[in-house]
């Protein structure tokens, strides 16, 4: 008859069989939704970020804004009227790392884009109770202060790229972005144009309201400005996404 | 001279080591609480954020979070398997080098996060925010104990493992497991710190909240009950309550907490299969979590007179109520229905401070206040002073609790209130104005647990002063004594 001391007297078996019994349940999790098609929505319009956005986003990643504000909105009544139709799966599709969030100190942010000025943005960033007076969220007076590092954008979108970000660098790799995102979203994709992308989008929509400067503003804001902006949910029926979940 | 051969083979310990660890311990208790009762302020007064970039709460909650689950937990681990591990085992750990590289390396990579988190390096992954070469550090760091607590157990002098040590190992290959897995990561270049982590989306999610729960389900569980089912009983002076219920609790521990960490992701674009299957996972993990409160509660059976007179024991005991309370909190809060209103809130805040403040906390401060005394062969400086911590230290975590229970609750049924026409009652920014006080209050009770830490900081240097000149007289009368023969 099998007895436990047979395992509490024997290092090597303890260790091999707690392994085991601790590694069935993240297998079962995890490994399934690398290969379930289902996981992720098939739906138009989801794009990788431009440079300018991707270095918004590093700036957000950077200053912790996730620990207060979510980017997850739920499938509720309450939600959909505060923030717009519940986040897909395929909305995040190329977050690395994904800022779902896991607490709303701050309203949530994943439809924020378009919702306010750009002027309203870079106000409230830089002294949030000026426009809010019930805010608690800290002043980030520096984003207008500090230039934009961009040097290394290249470096940043080729890492990317290597974790599966669809950034080109070839002419293949090119034509596929223009057959798959349209050839105007391929061109802000190509990892050879990406300093001349990022100041040509800077220039053009001068996020942080001063055309002389390309400050972390501009990039902060043009992430935040492009926020859950990405899918048309009038083409869709409302049952069509009930469907992957 | 038969008499003195048991404290001969005492000295033979690697008692320095745990030394270190101990005294680590506090002073990191005392810079992350400190830590976390300043950005509870900076919630209740922003102003308090300064404009300076580098203590954000932002930047800084990392600081917290970091400091006292890997500071001082890490560190109250560290110290506490080693003591335990060759105590249980009679042997000594196996390299007195490999384990002073575990003292550093451990420490310094807390500290190069701590440092690099308000420089405004961070991987945006809860609880593993270290970028990737304080990573490194730390698995070099990681299997260097691996490789320690292993061969300690394999030069046993006992046929038997203590219960205490499977927990302790089964934190250590966990930890192992979810730190490498987690921290998959790109670098942007190799000299630069930034990097994109390896998964997106929703994979990354699954990942990250995978090693999120378990990284409270082994390190501040596993881990802590491995502290329980030795201090305990030591404590106590009675044999565990019952060994076929640790046996149960522990096989059905390490299998179960891997499948609930979705369960932070209700609700959210994960599959529903994967949610419901943790909050499944999680309900059934309540009987392995009351296992051990049980056992551990239990062994007082017959000795429960020394509530009355033991704080030490009034810290371990009241450890095991919050545990008992919070892992039945956890379940409860990962049914889907509960979360909806739960998740995103305070309450989420409140419920892990319970576990955090009142088992993972109260249990070190009661194995800490038996261990150090010993360590330095003598008594503690004042057992008063434990009995202030202790009200102090309960006190505070009430406060905290009932603050956060107030304003996670009050916002979750603000957000969801509609009028009578259908419309939102609130806007998202009067939640915000409601929580103040409760911000506030939860700022006090923090601050009100940090004041009794700091009484433990000084009742133990008191305690090692104490000792140290106990030694020189010691030493000094023995000189005396060869001296006349």
């Amino acid at each position: 008859m099998f007895k436990h001391e047979t395992i509490e007297t024997n290092s090597a078996l303890l260790t091999v069989l707690a392994l085991i019994a601790m590694g069935i349940g993240g297998l079962v999790e995890i490994v399934p939704l690398h290969y379930i098609n289902d996981t992720i929505e098939k739906v138009d319009g989801v794009r990788p970020y431009t440079p300018l956005e991707l270095r918004g986003r590093d700036i957000y990643q950077r200053e912790g804004c996730f620990l207060c504000h979510s980017q997850m909105i739920r499938p509720f009544r309450d939600e959909a009227l505060r923030y717009g139709h519940y986040s897909l799966a395929a909305e995040s599709q190329y977050d690395h790392p994904f800022q779902w969030g896991s607490k709303r100190t701050g309203p949530d942010l994943a439809r924020v884009g378009g919702k306010y000025s750009n002027e309203w943005h870079v106000q409230h960033l830089k002294a949030p109770r000026s426009v809010v007076p019930e805010s608690i969220m800290p002043n980030y007076p520096w984003l207008l202060e500090n230039d934009l590092q961009y040097l290394d954008i290249g470096d940043r979108m080729r890492a990317l790229k290597k974790v599966g970000v669809p950034y080109s660098l070839t002419k293949e790799e090119y034509d596929a972005n223009v057959e798959k995102f349209g050839e105007e979203v391929a061109k802000m994709l190509d990892i050879n144009r990406a300093e001349e992308n990022l100041l040509a989008e800077a220039q053009a929509d001068n996020f942080d309201g001063n055309p002389n400067r390309l400050t972390e503003m501009d990039a902060l804001v043009a992430y935040l400005q492009m926020l859950g902006t990405l899918v048309d949910f009038s083409k869709y029926d409302e049952g069509y996404f009930v469907e992957f979940r | 001279m038969a008499g003195a051969a048991v404290p001969v083979v005492h000295q033979e310990y690697n008692y320095d080591i745990v030394k270190k660890f101990a005294i680590a311990a506090i002073v990191w208790a005392v810079a992350g609480m400190g830590a976390g009762v300043y950005i509870a302020s900076e919630l209740a007064w922003p102003f308090l954020n300064f404009d300076i970039e580098y203590i954000t709460f932002g930047r800084l909650r990392p600081v917290h979070t970091s400091g006292v689950i890997f500071g001082f937990g890490g560190n109250a681990l560290f110290a506490t398997s080693y003591y335990v591990v060759q105590r249980t085992c009679q042997a000594r750990l196996p390299s007195d080098a490999a384990a002073n590289f575990t003292f550093w390396g451990w420490n310094i990579a807390i500290l190069l996060g701590g440092i690099s988190y308000m420089l405004g390096y961070s991987q945006g992954r809860e609880y593993a925010e270290p970028e990737w070469p304080i990573d490194l550090l730390i698995t070099v760091v990681w299997v260097t104990y691996l490789w320690l607590y292993v061969e300690t157990l394999r030069r046993r002098s006992q046929p038997h493992i203590y219960v205490a040590n499977w927990f302790y190992l089964g934190f250590i290959l966990a930890t192992a497991l979810l730190h490498i897995f987690n921290n998959l990561a790109m670098p942007v270049s190799l000299t630069g710190m930034k990097s994109y982590s390896l998964f997106a989306g929703v994979q990354d999610a699954m990942t990250q909240w995978w090693y999120g729960h378990n990284a409270v389900g082994f390190f501040l569980t596993a881990a802590f009950l491995g502290m329980m089912y030795y201090f305990v009983p030591k404590q106590a002076g009675r044999p565990i309550y019952s060994y076929r219920l640790s046996i149960v609790h522990f096989w059905a521990l390490v299998f179960l907490y891997m499948w609930v960490g979705t369960h932070h992701l209700h609700w959210t674009a994960i599959p529903d299969w994967t949610s419901s299957l943790a909050a499944t996972f999680s309900i059934v993990l309540l009987m392995p979590s009351w296992g051990g409160m049980i056992n551990g509660v239990m062994t007082l059976s017959g000795a429960w007179d020394k509530l009355r007179s033991d704080p030490i024991m009034l810290f371990m005991i009241t450890a095991l109520s919050f545990y008992g309370m919070s892992t039945f909190e956890g379940p409860m809060m990962s049914l889907k229905s509960v979360n909806a209103l739960s998740h995103y809130t305070d309450w989420t805040v409140g419920h892990v401070h319970s576990g955090a403040l009142g088992w993972v906390a109260m249990i070190s401060f009661g194995s800490l206040y038996h261990m150090i005394p010993r360590l330095y062969n003598t008594t503690i400086y004042s057992v008063r002073l434990i009995y202030v911590h202790f009200f102090l230290a309960t006190i505070g975590i009430v406060l905290y609790i009932v603050a956060m229970w107030v304003s996670g609750i009050g916002q979750g049924l603000m957000l969801r209130a509609f009028d009578d026409y259908g419309n939102l009652a609130y806007t998202f920014v009067e939640s915000v104005a409601f929580m103040h006080w409760p911000l506030a209050t939860r700022a006090l009770g923090g601050g009100i647990f940090l004041t009794g830490m700091l009484i433990m900081a000084y009742n133990i240097y008191k305690t090692i002063a104490l000792a140290r000149r106990e030694e020189v007289a010691r030493e000094a009368a023995e000189a005396a004594k060869l001296a006349q023969a």
